[in-house]
């Protein structure tokens, strides 16, 4: 089980409170299938690969970049039992998606957060940050 | 994979925009490293990890001059830094998943300090041009 400080979870919820999950989860979906092309295999259902401006405004992709970072949310409030409030959508990723671990790219989000934070995203806010995603990422992978 | 020639034009276009910045970008991301992989401070035992020592700042505009050189000779980066190439796989040996690491982190630094710039088709191609730096320099391990 991952142990979380005072500190750790404060800067966690300070941070997140700020965070417009809906800009911030359609940009970091946006980016994973710029950045790493062949993640739209996933996506097939979204319509066919364009360019990064059509990505972007795609309203599939950011209602979709929405529904990740609302989930993520989730583990805000969930950070002492990621991996049971994880569960369901880890079975779901590994037995009806057939998503491959190594494509929930967290540190995109860790990028996002950077640049719309500025230099209000400390390096020790990015430390944190950067254990929290990378629990998220273990408990969605944790049923396969 | 292989830079692209929209790839170099994105590269040199952020770092001609970013200028003489970059040696604290890479004090930055350095300092960023050791904070949130702190397994990295194991290559530096001589060095005073307190964020933004001298000595960090230092190794930082040392990175920072490496990956200038780097997009500088963007069609030849295996032969401007075949002298780092050869220093890393005979001396410091430092892990190849490392490189990563600290790509991320320059990453992460470009995005703070210039949001503007790092569109996503920018940000894809700083991914690659740092994937290939390090692809170089871990060239020479075995």
């Amino acid at each position: 089980m991952v142990h979380w400080s005072a500190e750790e979870k404060r800067l966690i919820a300070s941070l997140w409170s700020k965070v417009n999950v809906e800009e911030c989860g359609a940009e970091a979906l946006a980016r994973l299938l710029i950045v790493y092309p062949w993640t739209q295999r996933f996506f097939d259902n979204f319509g066919t690969p364009s360019s990064p401006t059509t990505i972007i405004g795609n309203p599939k992709v950011r209602a979709h970049g929405k529904k990740v970072l609302t989930s993520f949310g989730e583990a805000v409030k969930n950070l002492d039992n990621t991996k049971k409030c994880f569960a369901q959508l880890s079975k779901l990723h590994c037995e009806k998606l057939h998503v491959d671990p190594e494509n929930f790219r967290v540190s995109l989000l860790i990028i996002v957060l950077a640049a719309h934070f500025g230099k209000d995203f400390a390096p020790a806010c990015q430390s944190t940050r950067q254990k929290m995603v990378h629990v998220v990422a273990h408990a969605l992978a944790h049923e396969y | 994979m292989v830079l692209s020639a929209n790839d170099k034009t994105n590269v040199k276009g952020l770092f001609g925009k970013i200028g003489g910045a970059i040696e604290d970008l890479g004090g930055e991301a350095l300092d960023r490293l050791f904070l949130a992989y702190p397994q990295t401070k194991t290559y530096f035992p001589h060095f005073d990890l307190h964020q933004g020592s001298a000595q960090i700042k230092a190794h930082g505009k040392k990175v920072a001059a490496a990956l200038v050189e780097a997009c500088n000779h963007i069609d030849d980066i295996a032969g401007a830094l075949s002298k780092l190439s050869d220093l890393h796989a005979q001396k410091l040996r430092v892990d190849p998943v490392n490189f990563k690491l600290l790509g991320h982190c320059f990453l992460v630094v470009v995005a703070a300090h210039h949001p503007s710039l790092l569109t996503p088709e920018v940000h894809a191609s700083l991914d690659k041009f740092l994937c290939a730096v390090g692809n170089v320099l871990t060239a020479k391990y075995r």
